[in-house]
């Protein structure tokens, strides 16, 4: 199927504008333009924050200019009423297109949703779905067995709380990842829960992006199924880190998977040469 | 990573086609690989979209542009740019807007031309589309190359300040992206010659302080007209505005948001045109109101049968008596101007707000099917009918934005090419069921008949014919 030119939402009833949370980690030496800039989106109830934490420094290390943003309702961005995941991925190519140049799209959690929607949005030259969050029952009946206290009252319009046990693995010190869960916050977006009982299957990358899909079979808010169902939507497999919790990027080994994607997009073709 | 023609200070006419010598090693380049690439003609908003799909599908481009910078019309330092200070976008963002690169939220409804021209060098710088154009140099000549020659077509190009020596180089395909909004088109008027006060034409109009405390009369009631118009009501002594007919004039917002945003609310369901223009015109006199009491005439035609008028000002200094609405010309005397009703206007300054006509002085007429008046006939605005490897970018007059319109056309110029390429079969049988269709317009409402609306489009008919044009030239999976 080709790409869909008829736009009415966008046309009829354009997205409510936000002020926006961008971080970024810019590499010390010259730029060396065959690295495209990375734009990291976190998921729901994460802000900008937590790839400032680690990876934005650690890319920025390996010379790529890095950028990190609060989807709206999130960190230190604007937030509006009715947000639902369309505004979310209205942000994410509001960002993207303000880039110096054609850049990389790397999300997490229903970020990686966000970001899957707005790659049929927007020419990006790759995306990186992390641990994505595509919604339906697998992604409830797993958000329920392993935190049903901060998960049912989401589902009646209250706060959807994220629980430590949750997001990160085992190898993590216990206050730490006490420290990082009290910093998720309150999105406010009862909309986006209600949508997420829906699976969202995204529409193709425009301009033939390559995605990849990466994850952890002990993570306790995506399942194994699921990442294997949505990289072989994209006809890939999922790049996996067994022990690790949802929340890649503060985990313990939180080293491995930047430096595997960083890897991948060196060496994906399409990626790297366009 | 293509890095190899980033010294933008190289310009191709260095180089000679018919050398066999390979070329030297720090362009990357050969006069034979270049015969594999598409010419862009112009890199305004249409060819800087030809430029990024053709790229993104995998193409080789080289663009020619004779300014020395991006943005074609709306760089206001180009000497064929027709805007002037008050110059502003009249349809809103998410119309005007490329659909893969959003213009930003930050930005007003409407934004102003300088907005225009940043969000086009950043559509060029982001996309890395600079090193894709030859800047300074002009297109004179495009002739078409004979099968049994190899095919193709023979580009020819000069310096365009007169520098530097004309040279030919062959490419696979041209894209024609050389707008529409350059060549003024002059209308005659009986005793113009004899006429003592100054006349220019729109194109000659750049800033309002032309008219301060001068008695201007502004010939021509297009969006263009309507906007001088105003800035004379602000500045000058005193204004007449004269009109061949009676139009509609759409706000620029309507319940509070921009109209053309209502308007796609009612138009996206198929309502019959009859019904949609009842609503329209209701929500126009409601809004509006009837502009007779304010000394226009009524429109002669219905909605959507003209290219649209939007201006929210223009009534407003109407109702305040510093803009007099006028006729058309009868003649001119040396010192006054005579309407056909009889009145008499004595203007220091007549700026003719009548349009521009597009020119393709490059190309021999039959190449883009040509009528008797120099009107190009091609399929979906776009393609040659005889010719599959010429398309042209951007040459409508859409009822809404362009920009979007012209990367859909882009894109369809790309799909079309590639699939000539990975499947001649489809795209031979794609060819002969629709070539032959450069008649078809693109708009249900019966279009005055003028050279400016023969190209016109609803943008809603057009997206329909080009979604399913696009279904048809998607490779098979």
């Amino acid at each position: 199927m080709s790409e869909q030119v008829f736009r009415w939402k966008e046309w009829t009833r354009p997205v409510t504008p936000v002020s926006r949370e961008v971080l970024t980690s810019q590499p010390a030496d010259e730029i060396d333009l065959t690295r495209p800039p990375l734009l990291f989106v976190p998921g729901y109830a994460h802000g900008a924050w937590v790839f400032a934490e680690k990876w934005l420094e650690h890319a920025a290390g390996r010379g790529y200019q890095a950028y990190a943003m609060s989807l709206r309702g999130h960190g230190d961005s604007g937030s509006a009423p009715g947000t639902t995941l369309r505004a979310y991925a209205h942000d994410v190519v509001q960002v993207a297109a303000r880039l110096p140049r054609q850049a990389v799209l790397i999300g997490h959690g229903v970020g990686a949703l966000a970001v899957a929607q707005a790659l049929s949005r927007y020419p990006a030259r790759a995306g990186v779905l992390l641990a994505p969050v595509i919604g339906g029952p697998r992604t409830l009946a797993a958000a329920l067995r392993h935190n049903p206290i901060g998960t049912v009252p989401g589902l009646f319009g209250a706060p959807l709380r994220l629980g430590r046990r949750q997001l990160f693995g085992k190898e993590l010190p216990v206050g730490q990842a006490r420290q990082y869960a009290d910093r998720m916050g309150d999105p406010d977006a009862p909309r986006v829960v209600y949508q997420l009982a829906r699976r969202h299957l995204p529409q193709r990358p425009v301009g033939g992006a390559p995605v990849l899909v990466v994850g952890s079979p002990d993570d306790r808010v995506v399942p194994r199924a699921s990442l294997v169902r949505i990289a072989r939507h994209y006809g890939v497999a999922p790049l996996l880190f067994p022990g690790m919790g949802h929340d890649l990027m503060l985990d313990a080994r939180w080293q491995e998977p930047i430096d595997a994607i960083l890897d991948w997009l060196e060496k994906e073709p399409a990626a790297a040469d366009r | 990573m293509r890095r190899d023609n980033w010294d933008l200070g190289r310009s191709p006419v260095d180089f000679d086609a018919t050398n066999s010598a390979p070329p030297p090693a720090t362009t990357g380049r050969s006069a034979t690989e270049r015969s594999e690439h598409v010419c862009v003609i112009g890199a305004g908003a249409a060819g800087l979209t030809a430029i990024k799909n053709l790229r993104q599908a995998g193409f080789g481009v080289d663009c020619y542009e004779r300014e020395t910078g991006v943005g074609g019309a709306w760089n206001w330092r180009h000497d064929r740019s027709p805007v002037y200070a008050t110059t502003h976008l009249i349809s809103s963002k998410p119309f005007t807007q490329y659909p893969d690169f959003p213009m930003p939220d930050s930005w007003p409804d409407y934004p102003h031309h300088s907005q225009v021209l940043a969000y086009l060098e950043r559509y060029a710088d982001h996309f890395g589309l600079r090193e894709h154009v030859w800047f300074g140099t002009e297109v004179t000549r495009v002739v078409p190359v004979p099968p049994e020659a190899g095919g193709g077509w023979d580009v020819t190009i000069s310096g365009a300040r007169g520098g530097g020596a004309d040279r030919t180089q062959r490419y696979a395909a041209v894209v024609v992206a050389n707008g529409h909004n350059w060549s003024p088109k002059l209308p005659e008027y009986e005793g113009l010659d004899n006429f003592r006060g100054e006349v220019i034409h729109a194109s000659q109009y750049k800033d309002p302080a032309q008219l301060r405390g001068k008695k201007v009369l502004v010939v021509g009631a297009g969006n263009t007209g309507c906007d001088i118009a105003v800035d004379a009501a602000q500045q000058a002594a005193r204004c007449w505005h004269s009109s061949r007919r009676g139009y509609w004039y759409a706000p620029k917002f309507a319940y509070g948001r921009p109209a053309d945003q209502v308007n796609d609310l009612v138009a996206r369901y198929r309502l019959p045109l009859w019904l949609r223009q009842r609503l329209l015109q209701r929500t126009l006199t409601r809004v509006v109101g009837d502009l007779r009491r304010f000394g226009l005439p009524k429109p002669d035609h219905k909605l959507l049968e003209t290219h649209p008028i939007t201006n929210s000002q223009l009534v407003y200094y109407l109702g305040h008596g510093s803009v007099t609405p006028v006729p058309d010309i009868a003649r001119f005397d040396t010192r006054s101007v005579e309407f056909v009703d009889g009145r008499v206007a004595e203007p220091d300054l007549v700026v003719l707000a009548t349009g521009y006509l597009p020119r393709f002085e490059f190309l021999a007429p039959e190449l883009l099917n040509m009528d008797a008046e120099g009107r190009p006939r091609l399929n979906l605005h776009v393609f040659s009918p005889n010719f599959p490897t010429l398309a042209v970018v951007g040459l409508l007059q859409p009822d809404s934005g362009i920009f979007s319109l012209m990367h859909w056309q882009a894109v369809m110029v790309a799909s079309w090419l590639r699939l000539r390429e990975q499947s001649p079969a489809r795209a031979d049988q794609y060819w002969r069921s629709h070539h032959h269709e450069f008649n078809r317009r693109f708009t249900k409402a019966k279009v005055k008949d003028s050279t400016r609306h023969w190209f016109e489009i609803s943008h809603i008919d057009y997206l329909r014919a080009v979604q399913k044009a696009l279904d048809e030239l998607e490779p098979a999976a």
